[in-house]
């Protein structure tokens, strides 16, 4: 008895339900499920691989037996790993006569095979063979493996019997075949070049039978028949359609259109009438894919048609009824709706443009900016963005502007602004629409957009549009001026935003006459009042002042300090920025000069300007040979001077220097730690250790050398004491650096701390008497440009300090765009970076305990009772009355004594959902007890397994 | 590597990482194979239920689609038309659920080679090639039909003898 009940239950096994594979199978399925581990999961595949190539290698092995042996190679390799060796017995089984085995040779060989294999060749003669089967399933088969295997060698050996199968009678085969001649042509164009009509007339035939039966629905004849049989089959392929075999042979003609747009422009009409077709719901129902008329075959269309419209108007004239028909119908709340209206989209934006269609494709896309989907939305204004014109421009920027400020993506905000302005400067229609538009970009991502684009802006109201008309300029420019005081009443302005309206009311505040100097300048000293620590505001809020007044002057007009003005100068005189510091100091200075310098200093409206810039300081010629005359040394040029082991001092032609110390223009010894062994004479020695900090020598860089190496210690003590003063002074600059004016100011705010540090410093440098001059001096020199650089990076990396330098120089200004770009874009790597951190990062931890909880005891099959059987006999053809699910329920409970409450909900909810689906409460019993019979279970972590995928 | 294929390759994938099925349209070596199993894994379990359906991916765009404890996902070109894709994947999904009745995770793990056959009917050389449910039901159920006959009299056998132990 246990025998037999043993033999049904590996018979049933064997065949019953959907698993119909050995226990043994089942078994290694269940162990690679339960496996923890990658690692455990290799072990079990590789003795898997073991055990497959000793049982497969046995003489006198079933067919049967080799068939789930090919399949479980299948199983090792879609794990990865390498089944190779089993290839030819795969290929083999293609040989087979049982059909049910040949597909199984098929599909592994399909699995398994690149097309470029040596086993490939084994396979050609079957496939010859059985593409001329009697049996469907078999030509099939076949095909299948044609798309995969045949390669270009061996596409003449199986092309005629793939074209004499576009005559096959079952819409499958033609399809494969199809699909087989389009990857002909794609492996290998020319073998099938001679073929490429029979695509094309696929779509006419198609085209025409269906104006013939208009009204049948069975009007999307499978044309290649007609072609073959013409009239001779005629009416029985009437009864023959297949919008299958059409929608295949749209794959090839998408590729050869795509390749040759020319040779197929006469398709144009038949394309157009078969979307039609399609789009009025005349193909079968089967074909309908959620309420949406053949989905897949309109995309397709769509494709096509976009290529054969694109630049050429006539084609183009064809599909606008059509193109706009979809747009008005299509289902917009499916993803498959909106995959269609996609395409449709695209379609009417690359053929030649129709304003009906493209207000009507706006409209539409526009429909999504209202839709909670974050990617249709970015979709849409990807569109958008790529269809503005002139025309609808205004539209669109609103609504990007619109979405702009309802998002917080930063990332993408700052996009959308970009695309803003981007969009606004090419299409503006008016001054003022661009005005405003900028005013709302820059007031709702203002801190977020290029720094490029504030520098844009102002450049675009200093210049105008580009016309030579002053009169629009100036409007535009009194329209920023009105715009932007308005919008400094509102509170927090965007930093970048505020220093475009500082610059703005600067050069222009007063320009039209509509506003007094004094209102400006009150407006913008309310601008730094407001913003206490923005210093970039702040230093263009003051420039701003010093031109309008500047302006004032040298109108000749009376100037009065307003009292806060005068407050908030004397406040920046003090202030911790030099920047500030320095134009509040030329500001003041500026004052005291007569209108005719100032007018010279700032000319009125001057910013596009080039200012020529006189190197050689020719200027200043005849100061110096004043200062000759009256016995100065004259100017030794860098090249000699670096050559002198001794050179007193410097004397320069700076006029504040005096003849007792110069102002060292040698380049700043290289950081180079000061071995203590340089400090060579005791006498220095206590001066030394009481100020200097050990850590001293990590600052070298600001040490000045001595270049007097001759003195004895005694003189360059005596020496150091006049240098000490020397070396207190930060020197910014390097040695070209002095030409710059403005490197005074900065230049005479010493750090006291520091400059007692570097007086001794200087002592020790001094007193080092080893050193080799001409050697350090060239380390100095590179030393220097690296100073430079970073000085010029930290010179332009405000960009108010730019204007500062050259203040009323468009030129100079714009030269300084790319270093203040370099800068703003600095940040974006390092918010990439996260970003990118993110999608490296490695999967996920070890995954959780596993999917197929099997109970440790290999629960129902040594039980004492069968389940399988009880259940069997409840989904037997005797239960064809439904039972309850709560009897359901309460078996289980007898036969699953112990059941989890949690695993009782994860069965109940597998009920309820066969409840709800009704007449697959018997599948889902079905295969539930399958599942118990081979052993798993739902109970346990992962009740999952049985979910339905759908439900 | 060539791109000519709509989809270069669709992957299952179940939750905990665990490959369900794989399919390759494009030319890929069984180590580069594991390389980007391992890869999108990495990406896409990763993502919470809220993010998008469409992963960039070296060049290529990953359309997922979680079904249960189960990952569908295919790979396509950059430019191609993702959403349409994405009801590629739930085609195929519907035409297993209606082949296996209510269909379930475990059904595709043990029956990965039956979901091979299906996912051959509907898609080839990446490519789709059928979008008619019925008709790709219609082939499916004459392929099966040829091994139903010995499958019919060993379940006949079974329950004889089930009967018979009773």
């Amino acid at each position: 008895m246990e025998q037999l009940k043993t033999i049904g239950r590996e018979l049933a096994m064997g065949s019953q339900g959907g698993w119909g594979q050995s226990k043994e199978f089942l078994d290694l399925v269940k162990s690679i499920g339960e496996a923890r581990s990658k690692v455990e999961e290799d072990r079990i595949i590789l003795r898997e691989i073991e055990t497959l190539k000793r049982r497969i290698a046995e003489p006198d092995v079933t067919r049967r037996k080799m068939k789930e042996y090919i399949i479980r190679l299948v199983y090792v390799e879609m794990l990865g790993h390498d089944a190779s060796f089993g290839y030819i017995h795969a290929v083999k089984m293609t040989h087979d006569d049982n059909v049910s085995h040949k597909r199984t040779g098929y599909l592994a060989v399909t699995l398994f095979l690149n097309e470029d294999h040596d086993l490939i060749i084994l396979i050609v003669n079957t496939i010859q063979k059985d593409l001329r089967s009697d049996n469907y399933l078999v030509v099939c088969a076949a095909l299948t493996a044609v798309c995969k295997l045949i390669n270009e060698e061996t596409i003449p050996a199986v092309l005629p019997q793939v074209v004499e199968l576009l005559g096959h009678s079952k819409e499958a085969v033609r399809k494969k075949a199809i699909m087989a001649l389009h990857r002909f042509y794609q492996r290998a164009p020319a073998s099938v070049a001679h073929l490429l009509s029979h695509f094309r007339k696929i779509i006419l035939t198609a085209d025409e039978i269906a104006l013939n039966a208009f009204k049948d629905c069975r009007f999307l004849l499978d044309g290649i028949q007609a072609i073959k049989f013409s009239a001779l089959s005629y009416d029985k392929r009437l009864s023959d359609n297949d919008p299958g075999v059409m929608g295949a042979a749209l794959c090839p003609l998408f590729d050869l259109i795509t390749a040759d747009v020319n040779s197929y422009k006469d398709l144009v009409i038949s394309f157009v009438s078969i979307l039609k077709q399609v789009a009025e719901r005349r193909l079968p129902k089967a074909y309908d894919y959620h309420q949406t008329p053949a989905p897949f075959i309109q995309v397709k269309l769509l494709k096509i048609l976009a290529l054969l419209g694109s630049g050429d108007k006539q084609a183009s004239g064809h599909m606008y009824t059509v193109l706009g028909e979809i747009i008005r119908k299509v289902e917009m709340s499916s993803n498959i709706g909106n995959a269609v209206l996609y395409e449709c989209i695209c379609c009417v934006s690359s053929i030649h443009p129709n304003t009906k269609l493209l207000d009507a494709a706006i409209e539409t896309t526009s429909k999504f900016l209202k839709d909670p989907d974050d990617t249709l939305k970015r979709k849409t204004f990807e569109l958008l963005y790529k269809m503005t014109k002139s025309t609808n421009v205004e539209v669109i920027v609103d609504r990007m502007i619109d979405y702009m400020i309802s998002i917080n993506d930063n990332h993408y905000k700052t996009e959308i602004a970009s695309r803003c302005v981007e969009l606004a400067e090419q299409f503006a229609p008016s001054n003022q629409w661009f005005i405003q538009t900028m005013n709302k970009v820059f007031e709702h991502a203002g801190d977020l957009v290029n720094v490029k684009v504030a520098h844009n802006l102002m450049r675009l109201i200093a210049e105008g549009f580009g016309e030579d008309d002053e009169g629009a300029d100036s409007q535009l420019r009194s329209s920023a001026v009105s715009s932007y005081l308005g919008i400094l009443g509102e509170p927090k302005l965007p930093s970048m935003f505020l220093q475009v309206i500082c610059w703005v009311l600067g050069e222009y505040g007063t320009a039209d006459g509509n506003y007094s100097a004094s209102y400006i300048i009150g407006k913008l000293c309310d601008v730094v009042e407001a913003h206490p620590n923005d210093i970039t505001v702040k230093a263009y809020a003051i420039t701003g002042i010093m031109k309008i007044y500047a302006f004032e002057v040298a109108a000749g007009r009376k100037v009065e300090m307003l009292s806060e003005c005068q407050s908030l100068i004397e406040e920046l005189q003090a202030s911790h920025s030099t920047d500030l510091q320095q134009r509040a100091y030329e500001l003041k200075a500026l004052l005291g000069l007569d209108s005719h310098a100032v007018q010279h200093v700032m000319p009125l409206d001057a910013s596009c300007e080039d200012i020529e810039v006189d190197k050689n300081l020719s200027f200043l010629n005849k100061f110096v040979q004043q200062a000759i005359e009256k016995g100065s040394q004259p100017y030794i040029p860098e090249s000699e001077r670096s050559g002198f082991s001794e050179v007193g001092n410097f004397k320069t032609l700076n006029e504040h220097e005096n003849a007792g110390h110069g102002l060292r223009f040698e380049a700043y010894e290289l950081p180079k730690p000061v071995p203590p062994v340089n400090i060579s004479p005791a006498p220095h020695a206590p001066q030394i250790t009481h100020t200097i900090p050990v850590s001293e020598p990590s600052h070298p860089r600001e040490i000045n050398q001595n270049p007097n190496p001759s003195s004895s210690a005694d003189t360059s003590s005596a020496n150091s004491e006049i240098k000490l003063q020397l070396g207190g002074v930060p020197m910014k600059w390097g040695k070209p650096a002095y030409s710059s004016s403005s490197s005074s100011s900065s230049g005479t705010i010493s750090n006291t701390a520091n400059g007692v540090a570097h007086r001794d410093a200087a002592a020790i440098t001094a007193a080092s008497q080893t050193r080799d001059f001409t050697y350090n001096h060239r380390r100095q020199q590179v030393e220097v440009s690296a100073e430079k650089q970073r000085l010029a990076a930290s010179l332009f990396g405000k960009s108010s300090k730019s204007e500062k330098k050259v203040p009323s120089t468009n030129k100079a200004s714009k030269a300084s765009f790319p270093n203040t770009e370099k800068l703003a874009a600095k940040p974006l790597p390092a918010a990439e970076a996260p970003k990118e951190k993110l999608s490296n990062s490695s999967p996920q931890p070890p995954p959780p305990p596993d999917l197929l909880d099997f109970s440790e005891s290999s629960p129902s099959i040594p039980a004492p009772e069968d389940p399988f059987k009880q259940l069997e006999e409840l989904v037997g053809p005797s239960a064809a009355v439904v039972p309850e699910a709560h009897d359901i329920m309460g078996l289980y409970g007898l036969n699953f004594s112990p059941v989890t409450p949690a695993n009782r909900n994860s069965e109940e909810a597998n009920i309820v959902v066969a409840n709800k689906k009704g007449p697959n409460l018997r599948d889902a019993l079905e295969k539930d007890s399958v599942a118990r019979q081979v052993g798993v279970t739902p109970t346990g972590n992962n009740p999952n397994l049985f979910r339905d995928l759908l439900g | 590597m060539q791109a000519w294929n709509k989809i270069h390759f669709v992957l299952l994938l179940s939750r905990q990482g665990k490959v369900r099925l794989t399919k390759w349209y494009s030319p890929y070596a069984q180590k580069e194979r594991s390389k980007v199993i391992r890869e999108l894994s990495g990406v896409i379990l990763a993502r919470g239920p809220k993010l998008c359906n469409f992963v960039e991916w070296r060049g290529f765009k990953v359309v997922y689609r979680r079904y249960a404890s189960l990952y569908f996902c295919m790979c396509i070109d950059a430019e191609d038309n993702e959403l349409e894709v994405l009801e590629i994947i739930h085609h195929f999904v519907e035409i297993l659920d209606r082949y296996f009745g209510s269909v379930c995770e475990l059904d595709l793990i043990f029956n990965f080679h039956k979901a091979y056959y299906i996912l051959d009917e509907i898609l080839i050389a990446g490519e789709l090639q059928e979008s008619s449910k019925k008709a790709v039901a219609r082939i499916i159920a004459a392929q099966d039909s040829l091994v139903d006959t010995a499958k019919e009299q060993a379940s006949s056998l079974s329950n004889m003898i089930a009967q018979a132990t009773k």
